[in-house]
């Protein structure tokens, strides 16, 4: 066909450092099956990160750029762009990239913006950073998705909506501690999600978030991907997907030809929830805490509307030199304190008094 | 009101920096443009760790105006790694978990929101350290 699908730069691009940030409290979906379905219900996932009140998506995207930048360890200065992906941006105009930047010692010769796209808001920053640092305009660019998501009370989304984030420095491949190898997209107009202005909660067509929506845009991806790229799933170590429960990324994973091994390090969703723009990208820092010099590993975001971002990496010798150099994934899960229903609505905010 | 305010402090706020002394090499925080130690100017920023030890604390149950949705939070006087002493906000502990000499670090948190329709001011919060290794 001679189409020009894959994504390269012309320099070559990889992840200089990462880092994640899982908020303390937890959620048991149980307690919200006990207050909305009398206990009776199929859980989607055993728990999810609750925010506690004084954090927001810019909180959460500030401490994972801190880990991310103890990592890279660069000065922050030589940071070109700030770009966070989230659908829970604490202002409805003024950019969550502004107090990250400068919160992280980087303002004030940058570019800093918010990116929307669903739960792959993140992704597609950090496309946009390959690009940044791949055409050589800049070193360094970071990309974030940090999310607070909300489900409507007693809504399915209640169950996993989450708050998690991770961060990206994206920069010279000689200096990473993972290469971009290639990253491919693949966008359609799907209406399977959705929030107007002003409303608080999101609207979601029940039949349409499987097969149209999710699947069909993950595989897709995957699939383009590694075909162009010659690879099968045998060449991965690893592989990351978008994760909304539990069942949708072991489907999707079935689907294309991966083993539950490759994929059990990355899949964070029983423990936290659906992080949102964090989701696939949290997975990602865990798989890069334990992954080896020469693992290749597959990430595939998904955001509904719909679209998936996918990406081809493969750890280099610098990763398990660097990565102690901030929390583990693994830790921030562990720390742990869980709340009941009621806590979980104050928390929240989504009491009203009158 | 407070925009202005808000907006000359944030690199403090945000993300502890303060100054050092260029001649007895004290570390200064908050940044007051004259060393405490030996009464010369100051003026070069210097970015703390961000790590120390609680001094001392409070648990605050009736808060005053503006604050009274995160009641019981516990103030603390921690001492930095650098030296300085610092008042802030603890987070992420429980108020009866909190212990003199207890190993902490900064982040950076929501302080309150001026309002519905106003700023929200970010600052500098403490809690119990999650890194061991460094
Ligand atoms: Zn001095």
């Amino acid at each position: 066909m001679g189409e020009r699908r894959l994504l390269k730069p012309e320099r070559q691009v990889g992840i200089t450092g990462y880092g994640a940030y899982i908020p303390r409290y937890r959620l048991p979906a149980s307690e919200i099956a006990r207050i909305w379905a009398g206990g009776a219900v199929g859980l989607p996932v055993k728990e999810k990160a609750v925010p506690g009140l004084d954090e927001d998506a810019a909180t959460i995207a500030i401490e994972a750029a801190r880990n991310a930048l103890a990592r890279a360890g660069i000065e922050p200065g030589l940071i070109r762009a700030v770009w966070v992906g989230s659908e829970s941006h604490p202002y409805a105009v003024k950019p969550t990239g502004t107090i990250v930047a400068e919160a992280i010692g980087a303002t004030p010769h940058i570019q800093a913006a918010d990116w929307e796209f669903a739960c792959k808001a993140g992704t597609e920053a950090f496309q946009a950073a390959i690009a940044f640092v791949g055409s050589g305009m800049a070193d360094y660019a970071m990309a974030i998705g940090a999310d607070t998501a909300q489900g409507r009370p007693g809504d399915a989304l209640e169950y996993t909506a989450a708050a998690g984030g991770a961060a990206y420095i994206l920069g010279p491949a000689e200096e990473s501690l993972a290469i971009v190898e290639a990253s491919y997209s693949f966008v359609t107009d799907t209406p399977d999600f959705f929030r107007r202005p002003y409303q608080h909660y999101p609207q979601h067509g029940a039949r349409f978030t499987g097969e149209p929506a999710y699947f069909r845009h993950i595989l897709t991806a995957a699939q383009t991907l590694m075909e162009e790229l010659g690879y099968t799933p045998a060449d991965y170590a690893y592989a990351v997907f978008h994760q909304p429960n539990l069942k949708f990324p072991q489907t999707a994973a079935k689907k294309l030809g991966f083993t539950p091994d490759q994929i059990k390090d990355g899949l964070l969703v029983d423990e936290i929830g659906n992080t949102y723009a964090g989701s696939s990208l949290l997975g990602l820092t865990a798989v890069l805490d334990v992954a080896q010099p020469g693992d290749r590993i597959l990430l595939v975001s998904f955001g509904s509307g719909a679209g998936s971002d996918a990406f081809s990496l493969i750890a280099t010798e610098e990763l398990p030199k660097r990565r102690n150099l901030a929390p583990f994934t693994r830790q921030y899960i562990q720390r742990r304190k869980e709340v009941d229903y009621g806590l979980y609505v104050r928390y929240r905010r989504k009491l009203e008094m009158h | 009101m407070e925009l202005p305010k808000n907006w000359r402090l944030r690199k403090q706020r945000y993300s502890m920096v303060g100054e050092i002394c260029e001649k007895c090499g004290a570390r200064i925080f908050p940044p007051r443009d004259v060393c405490p130690e030996c009464s010369k100017p100051a003026a070069t920023p210097y970015t703390f760790s961000g790590k120390g030890t609680v001094y001392s604390y409070a648990t605050v149950f009736q808060a005053p105006k503006g604050f009274e949705e995160y009641v019981p939070y516990t103030v603390a006087m921690v001492k930095l790694e650098e030296g300085p002493m610092v008042a802030a906000q603890l987070t992420d502990v429980d108020h009866d978990e909190v212990k003199i000499g207890m190993p902490v670090e900064m982040v950076t948190r929501k302080l309150y929101e001026e309002g519905e329709e106003g700023l929200i001011v970010y600052g500098y919060k403490f809690r119990p350290r999650i890194h061991k290794s460094n």
